[in-house]
């Protein structure tokens, strides 16, 4: 992205005319090599991006409904009559639920994420940039809500607004927008300091035009990898509204919801009902994990 | 070096008229919480002739990085102003500090810093002309032959990142950057001072056959006396942000006129063992910026001071044009009554 940003026609023009003699990376292409040689990293990548697809293809996957209920099957365990992971208290599927359920975490995992990225991470560039005031008056706000524990702020949030998933995922996106600015206004503060924002400025060019192609390349960085790690943070929190009965309604499939109405059933079958807890925590640890390897990868100066 | 003026298409004062006058520039960074201000360049005043080369020598701390960003105002100046052939900057009827960019650029010290790490470098070098207008084609055209023009091959360093390049090379992508807008004069602030030695000639021959291709002027700032020496045509000395002595270069080498000025010479190593400098010939450290000592700033560790030098501030002499040998010290003034007036 940054390697192509204030010039990206001719590129291929260059290596066209006259191969270089040694082989020159451009940023992003030595992040990917980094990638390719990290396994630890590609496995872990490689069940997100199985959990995502499975999200995805939900309805092509799943063998049965996720709302296909049976008075008789009620909390039957692994493998009865078709039911590979069992059935929860109204007779449904577990697999297919858990397959269904994907869908509404991964969502409330990375949207509330995506936003909040840009919102905070917006501001943190402006705010980090501009200085002063405008950062004082930025960053004090921010400031209000690292008052309360990030959970506690969410349920707050989503109990004030009422339930259901849009709300949930605007609380979670509320309670990221403070830790994303922080990140981003740290970066573009450290940024600033340095002569070669002097030396555009030296050149005539405004302050949108060195944000732009200055301070964004350097920010996105540790923006991105801190979002990443949010993720599995977004994904826990949303099970958590869930599973107090403010992110989605039953009997919309969700981990944390699942975690909430098995957790009776506990005594009689307790590894079927341990499955969403299981999901839950295979996917934030994966995402994790992936967010330490890109952490790593992307570290220029390697 | 004054032979290659007339063929300049932006010239036009001549090449007599001073291609940047600074007046009484004068900066204090205020210190939070206390009132007080550091006082980083107070009131200095010089001239630039067209295609010279000014050296600016002095102490750590005593303005001269500040000094170079107010040339490019890149730092406001409190007071003071600049003339830039002719045309004063920021005010109406002269250039906009626009303009004034368009025209002078400068070159960082620390050639790490003043590279973006995300940036390959070609892009580095296109951005100042790309910023003022050109096509993106057209820039990055410019960035192959300046980077060429600074003796690095575009094809095999200009699609590098700075981690990928020397101390040098960097240094020399930044000077290949600075002359990518075709400005008419570089501020070269301690260019070659985190550089190997021979790196460093390298740099500075560089510069030189540069100045001469371009027909460049140079205001060329260094703490080392050696490399001024080498690249000067004039060097101005300062002491706790104020012009102490500014003279032709061999006039200040062999006949410097202020205390200071001789301390500093005095304080090269010898290269002859037959004659060792045997004592520090200046001790102890500048005197803090924020208080600086009233009177002549210098006469806290002036092996000459009087009463005189305490109360009055001294003044640099007026000097008849741009290549007058002056010095700001009582020990020169007839009218300052200093004992020693004419002894020196």
């Amino acid at each position: 992205m940054t390697d192509t940003i204030v010039l990206d026609g001719p590129r291929e023009e260059f290596e066209e005319q006259a191969p270089p003699a040694t082989r020159v990376r451009g940023y992003w292409q030595s992040v990917f090599y980094r990638l390719r040689h990290d396994p630890v990293t590609l496995v872990f990548a490689a069940i997100v991006l199985a959990i995502v697809v499975a999200a995805i293809c939900a309805p092509l996957i799943a063998p049965f409904g996720p709302y296909k209920e049976s008075i008789v099957g009620r909390l039957k365990p692994f493998g009865w009559r078709g039911h590979l992971l069992g059935t929860d208290e109204l007779g449904r599927d577990m697999l297919s639920r858990l397959i269904y359920g994907g869908r509404v975490s991964l969502l409330m995992g990375v949207v509330p994420v995506l936003i909040a990225s840009l919102t905070g991470g917006m501001l943190g560039v402006v705010g980090g940039f501009a200085g002063g005031r405008t950062n004082t008056v930025i960053m004090r706000t921010m400031d209000v809500f690292y008052a309360f524990p990030s959970v506690l702020l969410a349920v707050a949030i989503a109990g004030a607004m009422g339930g259901g998933m849009a709300n949930g995922m605007l609380a979670l996106t509320l309670v990221f927008i403070p830790p994303m600015c922080r990140v981003a206004e740290t970066a573009t503060t450290q940024i600033r300091a340095l002569d070669f924002i002097e030396a555009a400025r030296a050149t005539g060019a405004g302050t949108a035009t060195i944000i732009r192609y200055h301070v964004l390349g350097n920010v996105l960085g540790p923006v991105f990898i801190y979002a990443s790690s949010l993720i599995s943070v977004s994904i826990l929190l949303a099970s958590g509204l869930s599973f107090l009965g403010l992110g989605v309604r039953p009997p919309v499939p969700d981990w944390g919801l699942m975690l909430s109405t098995l957790r009776q059933s506990i005594y009689i079958v307790p590894l079927v009902c341990a499955l969403p807890g299981l999901a839950i925590f295979i996917t934030s640890i994966c995402c994790n994990l992936v967010s330490d390897g890109l952490r790593a990868a992307m570290d220029v100066r390697m | 070096m004054d032979a290659g003026l007339t063929t300049d298409s932006h010239d036009r004062g001549g090449p007599r008229q001073p291609l940047l006058i600074a007046r009484d520039l004068r900066k204090h960074f205020p210190v939070k919480g206390s009132g007080k201000s550091v006082q980083a360049v107070d009131g200095v005043t010089f001239s630039v002739g067209k295609g010279e080369t000014l050296g600016v020598v002095g102490e750590s701390g005593c303005g001269k990085s500040t000094l170079a960003r107010l040339l490019l105002h890149l730092v406001k100046p409190d007071a003071g102003e600049l003339v830039f052939d002719g045309d004063p900057v920021g005010v109406s009827g002269g250039i906009a500090i626009d303009g004034l960019r368009r025209q002078v650029q400068m070159v960082f010290q620390d050639s790490y810093s003043s590279l973006n790490p995300r940036m390959p470098i070609r892009d580095s070098v296109a951005f100042g002309p790309f910023v003022q207008g050109k096509k993106k084609n057209e820039a990055r055209h410019l960035a192959r032959e300046m980077l060429s023009k600074v003796g690095l091959n575009p094809d095999l360093f200009g699609p590098r990142y700075p981690h990928e390049l020397s101390g040098g090379q960097k240094q020399r992508v930044n000077i290949a950057r600075a002359l990518a807008t075709g400005p008419r004069m570089v501020i070269l602030d301690e260019p070659v001072s985190a550089l190997d030695k021979s790196i460093e000639a390298q740099v500075l021959n560089l510069l030189r056959a540069l100045k001469r291709q371009f027909n460049l002027t140079y205001v060329f700032i260094s703490h080392d006396l050696n490399v001024v020496q080498y690249i000067s045509d004039r060097v101005l000395v300062m002491y706790l942000g104020r012009v102490v002595e500014i003279g032709p270069i061999d006039a200040i080498f062999e006949r410097p006129f202020h205390p200071y000025t001789r301390a500093l010479l005095a304080s090269r190593p010898s290269m002859d063992p037959a004659r060792r400098v045997e004592e520090p010939p200046i001790t102890g450290d500048p005197p803090n910026p924020i208080n600086p000592p009233a009177g002549c700033r210098f006469h806290t560790r002036c092996p000459f001071a009087e009463r005189v030098c305490e109360t009055m501030n001294p003044t640099l002499g007026a000097g008849e044009g741009l290549h007058s040998h002056v010095a700001a010290c009582h020990i020169h003034d007839p009218r300052a009554g200093h004992s020693r007036y004419g002894s020196a």
